[in-house]
């Protein structure tokens, strides 16, 4: 993978929010002892930025934010998942349920 | 004073800029404001709402019978008993949702008093519905998500929403776990003086209306009555408020309203490890029960949606009861849907199993469904969460531990809600909020239309409380 992105690249930027210690009170334990942190897409506005460094971007609603610089070029990886067996049986059983409804 | 507590102390002031309401103007007394006057002032009328909706293609989806779910249920359902299923197809929105109807009159409204730019806080559909209106109008929109857990592992059915919104053109800021979430969402409104398209407005409410007109209208085509019972996914309420609404606008007075959620009473919604305990990011209790019992806990001094003003009755069903039903939808009716949309149909199909055969049921809505949002993905990303996925019955059923697949139809059920139980910590919280048990007539008055309960049970509540 890249390491190096150029201005006018698609990136990825992440700051923190809230450090721990600034979350608001009355939060669970699990979530109190980690920061809030931000993840946002724009076209880089830094001459040239490697992984990690401070950058800056111009976000889609053209706002100008700086954080860390985590990924070039970030795409989307959600996918349908694997095979569930116990899904993949429901089809075949009702429409056979139905099947010999029409028989009877 | 930290920047978040400074920011949170500034809430009202922001809030009132970004959405341009001034709600001291429906404050009656204490706990009571006048919520019919706010909804007619504010809101708009439901032909005016129609045209708004007609220039974005929004609405007027189709409605049709379940015909082979129905013939499933006939099978299933004892002698002289098995309701009739139809669905509204509200998928064929232009983004895929009923929460179209809700953002197609707030980003009108946002155009309308100039705002450059809209901002919603979501994760869910009413992102890309956002997003598709200032789309449509030439505004800037931004989309506040709460994505991801402190390892970054991102909910695929978030991250599918976040993909949809920037296909739009919006900005999407996604964010760990947490309720500052809002603090963030009140940085950025300060900082950007965009509209609040808050899904609580009156307009968001308005916006909905139509779903319940449409309902009330194609049902009389269809059977020429009013449904009996229309079943909604409940969980932030305005489905249900402004569905209900709608039905009545055209005069449903009969029509039962039944709310469904999917159960998640075990998980903490502000947990970084609940967070990807769950299999499904809306229309469970975990939004469906606090907000029936405290509406104005929302982003807006009032809320519009009101829930119980409106449910007749409220069934859990289980994650698993609901993906088998998105697998039903799909290969007896050729409808591949999304499964938090899906909701009410699962609810829908228990239910239909124990009314007097002839009896109608609307199933409300449907969502669009695809990568991140189906039940194998859904399903795959639990079992890599430790969650175990087996079928199973729902007694066994342990949100956070295991998702259970039933193995026929005969065995979705439900589990209702005590809706006095429900009234009852309303009740709680309106003594918490506003600090005494002595309520003036107006307050009682505005108790009773808010619980939808007479006086005697009023009183007999208060004092259980
Ligand atoms: C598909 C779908 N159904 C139902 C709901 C619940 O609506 P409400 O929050 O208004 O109760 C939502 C949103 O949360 C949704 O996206």
């Amino acid at each position: 993978m890249a390491q190096t992105a150029y201005k006018g690249t698609w990136v990825k930027i992440s700051d923190t929010i809230l450090k721990v210690g600034e979350r608001a009170p009355n939060i669970p334990a699990e979530t109190a002892k980690v920061p809030l942190v931000m993840h946002l897409n724009g076209f880089l506005l830094t001459d040239e930025a490697q992984l990690g460094d401070r950058a800056t971007i111009e976000t889609l609603s053209s706002r100008i934010v700086t954080g860390d610089l985590i990924e070039i070029n970030p795409h989307y990886t959600h996918s349908f998942g694997r095979f569930i067996p116990e899904l993949g049986e429901i089809g075949p059983h009702l429409r056979k349920a139905l099947e010999k409804e029409v028989e009877k | 004073m930290t920047a978040y507590q400074s920011v949170m102390a500034r809430k009202n002031e922001i809030m009132k800029k970004a959405v341009g309401i001034d709600y001291d103007r429906f404050e009656l007394e204490g706990c009571a404001f006048d919520y019919e006057r706010m909804m007619r002032e504010v809101g708009y009328s439901l032909d005016e709402i129609k045209g708004i909706q007609q220039r974005t293609r929004v609405g007027r989806t189709p409605l049709i019978e379940l015909r082979n779910i129905n013939r499933l249920i006939k099978q299933i359902s004892p002698a002289g008993k098995g309701g009739r299923l139809f669905l509204k197809d509200e998928a064929a929105n232009p983004s895929g949702s009923f929460k179209d109807r809700r953002a197609s009159v707030s980003v009108y409204q946002a155009a309308k008093l100039g705002y450059k730019g809209v901002i919603a806080a979501t994760s869910g559909n009413y992102g890309a519905a956002v997003a598709s209106q200032a789309a449509k109008y030439g505004l800037k929109c931004i989309i506040v998500q709460e994505t991801f857990d402190s390892r970054f592992v991102g909910q695929p059915e978030i991250v599918e929403k976040a993909r949809a919104c920037e296909a739009f053109g919006a900005e999407v800021v996604q964010l760990s776990v947490g309720p500052e979430l809002f603090y963030y969402f009140l940085v950025l409104l300060e900082e950007t003086n965009y509209f609040n398209a808050s899904l609580y407005t009156p307009f968001g409410i308005a916006g909905i209306e139509t779903l319940g007109s449409e309902i009330g209208e194609q049902m009389k085509d269809l059977t020429g009555e009013f449904p009996d019972y229309v079943v909604v996914t409940h969980a932030g309420g305005g489905n249900l408020t402004g569905t209900a609404r709608g039905l009545k606008r055209v005069g449903a007075e009969r029509t039962k309203f039944i709310a469904a959620s999917v159960d998640l009473r075990a998980l903490h919604m502000a947990s970084d490890v609940d967070f990807n305990r769950k299999s499904f990011t809306t229309g469970h209790t975990g939004f469906g029960i606090p907000f029936a019992t405290f509406p104005d806990r929302s982003d807006v001094p009032r809320n519009a949606a009101r829930p119980l003003r409106y449910m007749d009755d409220y069934l859990m069903i289980t994650q698993g009861e609901v993906f088998y039903t998105t697998e039903m939808l799909a290969q007896l009716e050729g409808l591949q849907r999304g499964p938090a949309g899906n909701t009410s149909l699962c609810a829908a199909v228990a239910l239909a199993r124990e009314v007097p055969e002839g009896t109608t049921l609307v199933v409300q809505e449907t969502e669009y469904t695809g990568a991140g949002k189906c039940p194998t993905a859904q399903l795959t990303f639990a079992k890599s969460n430790g969650i175990e996925v087996r079928h199973g019955r729902r007694e066994d059923s342990v949100p956070g531990k295991n998702i259970l697949i039933p193995r026929n139809p005969e065995e979705l059920g439900y589990e209702r809600v005590d809706m006095d139980a429900l009234r009852a910590s309303y009740i709680k919280q309106v003594i918490k909020q506003y600090q005494k048990t002595r309520f003036s007539e107006t307050e009682i008055a505005f108790l009773q239309e808010d619980c939808r309960i007479d006086r005697q049970t009023l009183e007999h509540l208060t004092e259980k409380v």
